[in-house]
């Protein structure tokens, strides 16, 4: 036994590469829940090929998972990892410039050998572990399926089964080497495996193989501490986007008393919030994989009309193709909401990879003049209560409103103060009352304060009536040609979104003072790298503030008087310049767009180095 | 259901709207025959909808005093079924077109018969687009000249029994605007099945497409050309019910009765669905010498499948019953939690 230097850190940030067929997602995730039951603050990022099974061995098949954690706030996955798992040279490939100088490569040398070398379109002289090109980096070679192979030779099980379990060698060893308690883990082996003792068994002595070849090996010479994160009291678990946007609609279903409706077609990076609500239909979710997008919007339409909360769900390309229909659930003004994870477009695009270039699109993308309510998450967990917000103006407005997150907060996690559901904004819903004959005839258009018209459900008596996507006379919701009547109704379904401004918090500095030389002013899944970036800049003495958009569609009615503080604001988007755009020409400002469409997050440094470019 | 239904008459269902296809349309026929169907059913106004998409048919929700909506062109199917899923008690009829339903809608359509919620299709046929002002349908026989082929037409048609069938429906039947009593029975068959009813109602459209279905439906030739389908009953047609039709293995042959016996002709089983099969195809050119004459009635019935609304909520019912019901608190919080002081 070795003695081993514990080193206290206060973040690290550690890549997890390797083939898709790896289980880089699954050690990630596993990595990910042990260290947020220990208490560290965390943010991930989940980067994989669209492949399912792409080519083994092949840079196009490489499947990472980065995490950042850390005992202060933590707001992004990182820019650069501090440790680097590779399972094959394609891994490295990929991702070596994405590690610090000085960084710990962890490599299974297994992955290096003639074949894997040539799949990655590395000549053999060039291998890595065998010249100087990885002498800036702290090098771990392991031969990782050696070391399983014969920790697993009595096991009974075949090689291929066998090679399955190299991922939680690696696991084991990170665990050790960062003090990590391994319990959970072994407990999610033993119910992923119940059925099979043998592989439930094999998996658990390679991870504790792990765990010891860190404890009995010379090859580290330290263990790093990473103490717990000083956090908002309170109670905390881990959370996915995806994952919280479907318990934020359960919420909503549960507070408003109606019974949950999704109507969807599986589309990346937005099934796994059809596949987490498929689970809970003991809560009265109804789901429906209709046959495909537009399928999946009318059949919410039709619940809609007869009650339940409804909601579609999809990405960019099958928004696309249920255009046609939010522009009828706007005529018929009944609740409607709209979820788009987005990805990178146009068209198929980069099903995996995350872009916030859907906005545009859902501001204007519909024939006519066809204002839509529009939200934005800005973190995992906050996928819950904006999805949550979303049902409540729905249901309380009578109006369609998209809720849009992206494949970036969809699949990444982080700790989460969860609330309690008494705590939760109430959602207060009626529907028209039964009517007798003699009874004042029912006018389906007639308007509430909010403009917003009755729920009228079939099959209450006397409320029979007739709605539809040609336009409406106001008041009796009879067909109307009238000329004036158009231009009133056009207006009126502008104004009814523009008052939803009075019913959402108004605008606030995430970060900073309420005026100064340069305001950040981001929307969506770029919370974090703005949020890191701007502690940066004002630890460097920069008069820069930060402010985050979650209400998009109005506005909040503050917002011009905050972007008037400041001498610039600098726009930060996913994509080739959309808010700004809609800043501009909303509130006369020259702002400032920063764009990057890689499909990658933003780097915090690369915001930070933006900004100093601007006010350098 | 609400309690006792109070009696109503058709004009009940009559909305104050002004009904406004062109004088002389089939449609008028359809809307009288669901107006005098309904009062029949015993059960209350407010528990039917009519769910259209877009085309001349389409407006037919706005003159029905029920719940109604127009919604967009092909998919009042998918508008239907999200309605009768999560409310099964409603009533729920779909009005569609032959461009509609098999058109731009056709996959919601194949999707709605193979699901088959408890809802009722009428699919008002006229082999002709109308409300665009006459191209040629789906249904358009081929070499069809209309403005969009001022050549002919180069699709070949749809035939929808064959196609509903081809999609498992479970209630299939063709009728006409021009024979109310049958479109009556029909309506009320398809209303009484329990799983979706597609109903083909052939209906003339006057102004585009005149005359499409006139040896069908006009009293010198209706006779010889039409095989009025009864459960039970042999397959017999002609101007004096002279003819009929008898199967050589699966092969159906016309025959003369002054020549053979009624009792060898095809007796109709609404159940059988390889006849049924058959009888679909039964789609020949009524010009072409020795064409057989084109059926009427209910062709196919299967009441052993169950409806996608009973299966839709049976299982909520099941997970309520297994699960007990959702606590938000406990799904929230998740199976592991950490406290920071």
């Amino acid at each position: 036994m070795t003695a081993h230097i514990d080193k206290e850190i206060e973040s690290v940030v550690i890549r997890f590469a390797g083939d898709s067929g790896d289980g880089m997602q699954l050690t990630g995730t596993q990595f990910t829940n042990s260290t947020a039951l220990f208490g560290n603050d965390l943010a991930t990022f989940p980067d994989f090929p669209a492949e399912i099974r792409a080519p083994l061995g092949t840079l196009a098949g490489v499947s990472g998972f980065q995490i950042h954690f850390g005992s202060t706030r933590v707001y992004t996955p990182g820019d650069q990892c501090d440790v680097l798992v590779v399972m094959n040279v394609a891994a490295l490939k990929v991702n070596l410039n994405g590690l610090k100088k000085g960084g710990v490569i962890i490599v299974n040398t297994d992955g290096f050998d003639a074949k894997n070398l040539r799949l990655a379109n590395v000549p053999e002289a060039d291998n890595p572990l065998k010249n100087d090109s990885l002498s800036e980096y702290d090098v771990k070679s392991i031969d990782v399926t050696k070391i399983t192979r014969t920790a697993l030779a009595e096991s009974g099980l075949g090689t291929k089964e066998i090679d399955r379990c190299k991922n939680m060698f690696v696991l084991g060893l990170i665990y050790w080497m960062y003090h990590r308690d391994m319990d959970n883990t072994i407990d999610f082996i033993k119910a992923k495996f119940k059925k099979n003792e043998a592989v439930m068994n094999a998996n658990i002595k390679v991870l504790t193989a792990g765990w010891n070849y860190g404890e009995t090996t010379e090859m580290f010479a330290n263990r790093f501490v990473v103490s717990r994160a000083k956090m908002d009291p309170g109670v905390y678990r881990g959370i996915m986007g995806n994952q919280a946007a479907a318990y934020g609609l359960i919420a909503a279903s549960v507070k408003s008393g109606l019974p949950l409706f999704y109507g969807t077609y599986p589309i990346t990076p937005a099934s796994d919030i059809l596949h987490e609500l498929s689970k809970y239909k003991n809560f009265d979710i109804k789901t429906f994989q209709a046959e495909d997008e537009i399928a999946g919007i009318c059949s919410a339409i039709g619940a809609s009309f007869g009650g339940s909360l409804a909601i579609t769900g999809s990405s960019g390309p099958g928004i696309a193709l249920k255009t046609e229909a939010i522009g009828l659930a706007t005529m018929l003004e009944l609740p409607l909401v709209v979820v788009n994870i987005q990805r990178a477009g146009p068209s198929t695009g980069l099903p995996t990879k995350t872009e916030q270039s859907d906005l545009l699109q859902s501001f204007y993308g519909r024939n006519g003049e066809c204002p839509v309510v529009i939200l934005a998450a800005q973190s995992p967990a906050d996928c819950f209560i904006m999805a949550y917000e979303a049902c409540r103006i729905a249901l309380e407005h009578m109006i369609p409103v998209f809720f849009l997150s992206d494949g970036y907060i969809a699949n990444g996690a982080e700790p989460w103060k969860f609330p309690n559901s008494a705590d939760l904004p109430a959602i207060s819903v009626a529907f028209a009352e039964a009517r007798n004959k003699g009874d004042e005839p029912f006018m389906p258009y007639l308007r509430d304060e909010k403009l917003g018209r009755p729920w009228a459900l079939p099959g209450t008596k006397g409320l029979e009536h007739r709605i539809g996507g040609l336009e409406k006379q106001n008041i009796t919701g009879n067909i109307s040609y009238d000329a004036v009547n158009h231009e009133n109704m056009v207006k009126l379904r502008q104004e009814k979104v523009d008052r939803v401004a009075n019913y959402i918090p108004a605008q606030e500095i995430d970060n900073g003072p309420a005026e100064g030389d340069v305001l950040l002013l981001g929307w969506g899944g770029t919370y974090g790298a703005l949020k890191t970036a701007t502690l940066q800049l004002r630890g460097m003495g920069y008069n820069v503030s930060h402010a985050h958009l979650r209400y998009l569609n109005p506005f909040p009615s503050n917002l011009g008087e905050i972007l008037s503080k400041f001498k610039k604001v600098v726009i930060p988007e996913l994509n080739n310049g959309q808010l700004v755009k809609i800043i501009r020409d909303k509130y006369f400002i020259d702002a400032i767009p920063y764009n990057k469409i890689q499909g990658q997050p933003f780097m915090a440094a690369e915001v930070v180095a933006k900004i100093k470019e601007i006010l350098d | 259901m609400t309690d006792v239904a109070e009696k109503l008459s058709s004009k009940d269902f009559a909305s104050d709207q002004e009904v406004r296809w062109c004088p002389g349309c089939g449609d008028y026929s359809i809307l009288k025959q669901v107006q005098t169907v309904l009062p029949e059913l015993d059960r209350p106004r407010e528990e039917f909808v009519f769910i259209s998409g877009i085309g001349c048919s389409s407006r037919f929700p706005y003159y029905m005093d029920t719940f109604g909506m127009h919604s967009i062109h092909g998919r009042a199917t998918a508008v239907a079924t999200g309605l009768k899923a999560t409310r099964p008690e409603l009533s729920v009829w779909i009005i569609t077109g032959d461009g509609d339903a098999l058109s731009i809608g056709g996959n919601h359509f194949i999707h709605l018969l193979r699901r088959n919620p408890d809802v009722n299709v009428l699919l008002f046929n006229n082999q002709i687009y109308g409300l665009t002002k006459g191209q040629y349908s789906p249904t358009s026989e081929q070499g069809k000249v209309t403005k969009s082929t001022p050549m002919g037409s180069l699709d070949y048609p749809f035939n929808p029994i064959a196609l509903s069938l081809g999609a498992d429906a479970t209630f299939v039947a063709r009728s006409m605007d021009r024979d109310p009593k049958h479109l009556q029975m029909v309506i009320k068959r398809g209303y009484q099945h329990a799983g979706t009813s597609l109903v083909e109602i052939y209906q003339n459209c006057n102004v585009f497409n005149d005359g499409a279905f006139e040896v069908f439906t006009e009293k010198s030739s209706k006779k010889l050309e039409t095989l009025m389908l009864e459960n039970g009953k042999p397959l017999v047609f002609g101007e004096n019910n002279d003819k009929g039709i008898k199967l050589d293995g699966f092969k159906p042959i016309i025959v003369d009765l002054n020549d053979a016996s009624v009792n060898d002709l095809w007796i109709h089983d609404e159940e059988d669905l390889v006849k049924a099969t058959i009888l679909s195809r039964f789609y020949d050119d009524p010009s072409v010498e020795g064409h057989f004459p084109r059926p009427f009635g209910v062709f196919y019935v299967n009441n052993k499948k169950a409806t996608f609304d009973q299966l839709f909520n049976d299982q909520i019912a099941y997970a309520k019953e297994t699960f007990g019901k959702g606590d938000l608190d406990k799904l929230i919080a998740g199976k592991e939690t950490w406290v920071v002081n």
